[in-house]
């Protein structure tokens, strides 16, 4: 009974998807107010059903019940708590109930702190989002229902992907998630005010913190799934430009865009046209992202299994809001133009450099993802690009992003000149090169030029975000600077962190594969790898075998790690590196296979340096996008719009 | 500053950026670039012989051997024909005689495939849309010369 309540409430809110977005859209175009009206209560009522879905989706994992075919496939009985509950989101079905549901939840939250926006505007952006949820619904509806009975149930389920069955990863997808969904509000405001033929910097203001509260999810979601690629997958690496992680990856690039050129419209009314543009680039390519996952073309640690009707209706979906909004930005863009002038030499010129730059490598890294699927779909061959391709593209392309990011901070809206720019940036580009070229000398002890120059911007960056700070906060102080002014250093130092992060770990690690006999050991990086032997392991849904290593520096004993080799009972094995971490260097195990019969092992050893920091970055950006998106003014304008608001309409 | 001055400066700036872009594309492309063959397709000798390039099918039964350090020789087969490969490493943890892989690398003068990486599906329900397609392509070729020979199906 419950999964077919669960079906209902589905349906149900579909008829309210369709509902909240036919009504107020035709209701704004034709000025009825009560049509206008009917919007917000009804996106917060298709938030219950969908809601209500959800949460009877989890009941029926924690019950078990097995005669629904979702939960029996992707849960059984021994599978701890926690798995049950991310089971829920853990596979095609669920994940999509999820991404309707983070749907509702962010179209509420707009009709709930969305309080200064006028009636109008807001009908036509619920309008927009109710269209969105219609689509996902009817996906679900038709092709993928996760409330599907199974008859005569299973007296027991099937196993969970034990590659999911980790608590990192059980976060990972709905952070995602509610990054690619995020992305569906500043597309709403893009296409709601293209359609009113309103785009002006309370339209920009708007959608500011909803963009940089999905940038943060997204970011948060991405380094997750890498740090998890890292530590569960037993390779080692961080970013392996699997086509899946470039789905993810290009909408963030689409979307930091986004941020910055929301930044200009905001300030100064220029780049009117340009950031609608992003804003319907940065949500199609979440959708893409979500067509390439779910539609099986690609060959990836992340494509679901899955049939090609669900590929048609995706694709169908992407052809349609995506010509559609094309279709809308070709006849109004006209409209939204901005004259706004600047000089070559200003804020505006950097961020504009900024959003070339980032759309110009975010295009490359979509050519070199859909380049073998193009011509796989041509016949002509089926071909693999591999990573060198993108870090040759993406590195040459991002670094002069990175050195413009010290002088973009630095500049002066509207008009700004070399001769003014050079004393701010002279001492922070001498620190920079003296410390970037030190530090692989004297700290990592063996100099490398690629190293230096990671260095040197990484430093550029740090001591260039001081720098304007310190501009900034003479006269007021530290404390009277905006949260959205932290919200940059603290974006900005996160990318620091990274480059240092990736540069250190890309050039100064050492990864050995070898044979190793119970007792003896092998040397790497100044740290002797012992290796114990292994004994056997028993899990509550799994049983493997659990090796032990001891690393020992200068004859001091440095840590004991236990790499484990599980074999699941759904018959998947799984490695489970052991990994010793620390803020200058990791030392990660994993045990290969056993070898011969003395208990001799092939294991994979790792020194990483600074591997850490490109996390810490990730975490270092997001805590700069939370900062931003928390600045009171956008709250002062909600305030100040609707005191001003009441008392007209009071006293008229 | 002139509004024309200014309009060609930002188109130059746009050119660079554009036209650095692209080079680094096409160069990188051009390198990097890896096609993917069936072992049928290694016995007709369509493979090229200096460059990288991807071999799907399945792991042959029973062909997996270990030598004394952590090279290990397999047959790779799209049950038409098999070609033998060559690699040093630890190998995926879903890599297993009779399922799906995909192994990168060229081949070696001995006719023997020597691999860099190897790539097992990840879940068990999957397979890679190349290796499928390999296996019905072999499937194809192995009925047709079956009825060429007038074997009984």
């Amino acid at each position: 009974m419950i999964p077919e309540i669960g079906h209902f409430a589905l349906v149900l809110a579909l008829v309210l998807a369709l509902i909240q977005s036919f009504f107020p859209l035709v209701g704004a175009q034709k000025g009825i107010a009560s049509w206008v009206a009917i919007a917000k209560p009804v996106a917060r009522l298709q938030l219950v059903f969908t809601a209500l879905s959800f949460a009877l989706l989890t009941w029926s994992f924690l019950q078990s019940d097995f005669s629904v075919l979702y939960v029996a496939t992707n849960s059984n009985t021994s599978l701890p708590t926690l798995y049950k509950v991310s089971g829920v989101w853990g596979a095609h079905e669920g994940s999509l109930l999820f991404w309707a549901l983070t749907l509702s939840v962010w179209t509420t939250a707009v009709t709930l702190f969305g309080r200064s926006i006028p009636p109008v505007m807001m009908a036509r952006v619920l309008g927009i989002l109710g269209l969105l949820s219609v689509g996902f619904l009817m996906f679900m509806l038709f092709t993928s229902n996760p409330f599907d009975r199974l008859m005569p149930p299973p007296p027991e389920g099937k196993d969970l992907n034990p590659l999911l069955q980790d608590p990192g990863l059980a976060l990972h997808p709905p952070l995602l998630y509610m990054g690619y969904v995020g992305f569906a509000i500043p597309f709403a405001f893009a296409i709601a005010a293209m359609l009113g033929g309103r785009l002006d910097a309370a339209w920009a203001r708007w959608s500011r913190p909803w963009t940089q509260v999905a940038w943060v999810s997204l970011t948060l979601g991405i380094a997750l799934g890498s740090w998890w690629a890292y530590y569960e997958l037993g390779w080692g690496g961080w970013w392996f430009w699997d086509p899946v992680e470039n789905a993810s990856f290009m909408p963030w690039l689409a979307g930091t865009a986004l941020m910055h050129s929301l930044a200009v419209t905001e300030k100064r009314g220029a780049f009117k046209a340009w950031t609608v543009l992003l804003a319907i680039f940065a949500f199609s390519l979440s959708l893409l992202g979500m067509f390439l996952v779910r539609s099986g073309v690609l060959t990836s640690v992340h494509a679901f299994a899955s049939d090609p009707a669900r590929g048609m209706f995706i694709l169908m979906f992407l052809v349609t809001v995506v010509g559609g909004s094309l279709a809308l930005y070709a006849v109004r863009a006209s409209k939204v133009r901005s004259y706004v002038r600047f000089d070559l030499v200003s804020k505006e010129s950097a961020l504009l450099l900024n959003n070339v730059i980032l759309v110009v490598a975010c295009a490359a890294v979509l050519l070199g993802t859909l380049y073998p699927l193009l011509l796989d779909a041509l016949n002509l061959g089926k071909i693999s690009v591999g990573p060198p391709y993108f870090n040759a593209v993406f590195i040459p392309l991002t670094a002069p992003l990175v050195a413009l990011m010290g002088i973009g901070a630095m500049a002066r809206w509207k008009r700004d000149s070399l001769e003014n720019l050079w004393p701010k940036v002279r001492v922070s580009l001498v620190a920079s090169v003296v410390f970037g070229v030190l530090y692989p000398i004297v700290v990592m002890q063996r100099f490398d030029w690629l190293a230096a120059v990671g260095m040197v911007l990484a430093f550029w960056v740090f001591f260039t975000t001081l720098k304007v700070t310190k501009d900034q906060a003479r006269g007021r102080g530290l404390g009277g600077l905006s949260l959205s002014h932290w919200g940059m250093v603290f974006g900005h130092i996160g990318i620091a962190f990274f480059i240092v992060g990736i540069t250190l770990t890309s050039i100064y690690s050492t990864e050995k594969d070898l044979r190793l006999e119970v007792g003896e050991s092998y040397e790497m990086g100044g740290y002797a790898f012992t290796f114990n032997g292994s004994t056997h392991l028993q899990g509550p849904n799994y049983s493997g075998d659990r090796g032990e290593v001891v690393i020992t520096q200068n004859g001091e004993k440095i840590t004991v790690l236990h790499p484990e080799k599980r074999n699941y009972r759904s018959g998947m094995p799984m490695t489970e590196a052991g990994i010793d971490a620390g803020l200058s260097r990791d030392l990660f195990v994993a045990l290969g296979e056993p070898l011969g019969t003395e208990g001799a092992w092939s294991l994979r050893l790792y020194h990483k340096p600074y591997v850490r920091w490109i996390w810490l970055g990730a975490l270092i950006m997001s805590l700069g996008g939370l900062l931003s998106a928390a600045d009171k003014r956008y709250r002062v304008l909600a305030r100040r719009t609707a005191t001003e608001k009441s008392p007209v309409g009071a006293t008229a | 500053m002139k509004a024309r001055h200014k309009r060609l400066g930002f188109l130059l700036v746009g050119l660079v950026v554009l036209g650095a872009a692209s080079w680094l594309v096409f160069n990188a492309l051009g390198n990097n670039l890896s096609y993917f063959f069936s072992p049928t397709e290694v016995a007709e000798n369509k493979v090229p012989a200096d460059h990288v390039f991807r071999l799907g099918g399945l792991v042959q039964p029973g062909s997996v051997e270990r030598g004394e350090q952590l090279t290990v020789h397999f047959d790779v087969t799209d049950n038409a024909h098999t070609v033998r490969v060559a690699y040093t490493g630890i190998l995926p943890d879903l890599f297993k005689e009779g399922q799906g892989v995909i192994a990168q690398g060229r081949m070696g003068s001995d006719g023997v495939f020597v691999a860099d990486e190897v790539l097992a599906k990840h879940d068990e329900n999957y397979m890679s849309p190349e290796v499928a397609d390999a296996l019905e392509k072999g499937h194809q070729k192995g009925i047709e010369n079956m009825a060429k020979e007038n074997k009984p199906l």
